[in-house]
């Protein structure tokens, strides 16, 4: 029941959130798109002229894209099959009658409030170190040679890493998602005699197939944007340039822009693929 | 009515719990633990564990060479000074999409937080160019806004789904007894919606304190925050685990124990509402 007034209030109050908003995202957005049509080297002879989709062909076709490519979809996929996985077991051993589940609760969250550079460091040097670092001792007190972590299992380490900071996101949510689970309905399974695993397939998981959905997809769109994690720790290097990565490196640190922006836009293309089906879920969300 | 669970079950399930629990958090433990080591105790084999000397030398060194008060400094303004900014903008755009809602409310919202999903290395050289432009780059009013405007989308979502808890037959009622839209925000609406506001804003601090690709790309020597401080450790010289311990210790702790008090509002803020 809103007045003309109000009406006319409320817009003037959402105005600069979506001038902002929008000028955040059209100015630079154009400008990416403008400068993919170029030949652009700003510290060698700035701008030479427009070449149509040269460079969205020339991204593609560099032998440095294909390796990107896997080592992205790896380094998700990996992820998400490690927290998710982990996640649903964390949350409903979480989810169990204990001692001290406060405590608890903390202690598997905190890695997340860790920044990523501190995370990527401490692990490369303090745990990955091939030399002194803490993994490393333990391997020599088995006998074992010392995995050299960040060149020879370097896509495994920085899976590593990442899971362990984005571990406590999909537990929490998971966790969120199950205590909301109607505890009568799995009483009365257990009362019928189901069985643990068969109790988990029908009942939990089908309740939890909401949650999931959900962290997988805001997992993907943080995950294919990760940086700091790999500027810290291998550079890109090992076979760990992700698309990000090689377009970070395009762009700032050989100053191809033409080529680095065209590589943008195909990176804004596929993070919208992902993000049209979470706004989906969270659009029908809004509806109830 | 409660689970009834034998004793034994309850002991097995702590048991397991705490062990996880600790794996997951002994990266953090052992960070802590190190920064009160000597260099020289810091990479022993075998380490050492509780019982060496307590230090706090590599504090005092840290805050010394490499002037860590600065970078502390300049965390604290950029993402106090973006959270405080983009609160300015949101709370009135979720207050006015909660409660005089419209046919494109619910487009308008998603389309907020399409922008979001904006993978920031798409839009890198542009923000650059700009930043140079206007003199931003390396500054912290840059990074201050840029950051506001990356949670900009969280915020108003965040606020909106507590928005929306606040039933509108109060407001109704408020409006019945003649109050005018100041009143209306003043006596009945604020005092209902801080424990989302405070929430909103502890999160936001969270997400900006922790920012590293912008922190990374914008800055060098004078704007720089903690993420860009303790990155410059990636090309270290000698021994240095004692003094990284440290740093990172300092750099951490403030928001960990903000990100305590915040477990629910995270899953309510990262899920846009879509787990509460």
């Amino acid at each position: 029941m809103s007045t003309k007034a109000s009406r006319s209030a409320a817009r003037l109050m959402l105005a600069p959130a979506v001038i902002l908003l929008l000028g955040w995202m059209l100015v630079p957005l154009t400008l990416t798109l403008i400068f993919s049509f170029q030949r652009y080297l700003p510290l060698r002879g700035g701008f030479q002229g427009w070449v149509g989709f040269e460079n969205y062909v020339r991204f593609v076709t560099s032998s440095a894209f294909w390796p990107s490519v896997q080592a992205t979809v790896i380094i998700v996929g990996g992820v998400l099959l490690i927290t998710v996985t982990l996640g649903i077991l964390l949350a409903i051993l979480l989810d169990q009658p204990m001692w001290g589940q406060g405590v608890v609760r903390i202690l598997v969250i905190a890695p997340f409030f860790v920044m990523p550079t501190v995370s990527g460091l401490v692990w490369k040097n303090m745990f990955m170190d091939p030399n002194n670092g803490l993994l490393s001792h333990l391997w020599r007190s088995f006998g074992a040679d010392p995995i050299i972590w960040l060149s020879d299992a370097s896509m495994l380490s920085i899976i590593l890493i990442v899971s362990w900071q984005w571990l406590p996101f999909a537990t929490l949510i998971l966790l969120t998602a199950i205590q909301s689970l109607d505890s009568e309905q799995l009483e009365a399974a257990e009362m019928d005699g189901a069985p643990v695993l068969s109790r988990f397939w029908h009942i939990i998981l089908p309740h939890l197939s909401r949650a999931i959905t959900i962290v997988i997809l805001i997992q993907t769109i943080f995950l294919l944007a990760i940086f700091a994690e790999i500027f810290v720790t291998t550079q890109g290097s090992f076979g760990t340039r992700t698309l990000t990565y090689l377009i970070f490196q395009r762009v700032l640190e050989s100053q191809n822009v033409g080529l680095g922006s065209a590589g943008g836009i195909y990176a804004v293309i596929l993070a919208n693929i992902f993000a049209l089906f979470l706004m989906r879920i969270v659009g029908k969300n809004l509806d109830r | 009515m409660a689970r009834s669970v034998t004793t034994q079950r309850k002991s097995f399930n702590t048991l397991i719990a705490w062990i996880i629990g600790l794996l997951l958090f002994f990266p953090i433990l052992w960070t802590i633990l190190t920064s009160f080591k000597t260099e020289a105790q810091a990479i022993a084999d075998p380490p050492v564990w509780f019982f060496f000397d307590w230090t706090l030398e590599n504090y005092r060194v840290v805050q010394e060479r490499s002037n860590y008060s600065r970078f502390l400094w300049n965390s604290i303004i950029i993402a106090g000074g973006s959270t405080i900014l983009g609160m300015i903008i949101a709370i009135p755009a979720a207050w006015s999409m909660a409660f005089v809602p419209s046919r494109r409310t619910k487009d308008i919202l998603l389309w907020m937080l399409s922008t979001k999903m904006l993978p920031a290395v798409g839009v890198l050289y542009p923000i650059y160019l700009i930043f140079i432009q206007f003199g931003l780059l390396d500054t912290r009013v840059g990074l201050t806004i840029v950051l506001m405007l990356i949670n900009l989308p969280i915020m108003i979502w965040m606020l909106y789904t507590y928005f929306k808890e606040i039933p509108g037959e109060i407001l109704e009622a408020a409006r019945m007894d003649g109050a005018g839209l100041k009143e209306e925000i003043l006596y009945v609406l604020t005092p209902m919606a801080i424990p989302g506001i405070a929430s909103t804003i502890l999160l936001n601090i969270i997400l900006a304190w922790n920012e590293a690709f912008w922190t990374l790309n914008l800055t060098a020597a004078r704007a720089a925050p903690l993420t860009a401080f303790i990155a410059s450790y990636s090309s270290p010289e000698g021994l240095f685990y004692a003094k990284l311990s440290a740093a990172s210790t300092m750099a951490i702790a403030p928001i960990l124990i903000l990100g305590w008090f915040s477990q629910k509002q995270l899953v309510r803020g990262l899920t846009f509402g879509a787990v509460k």
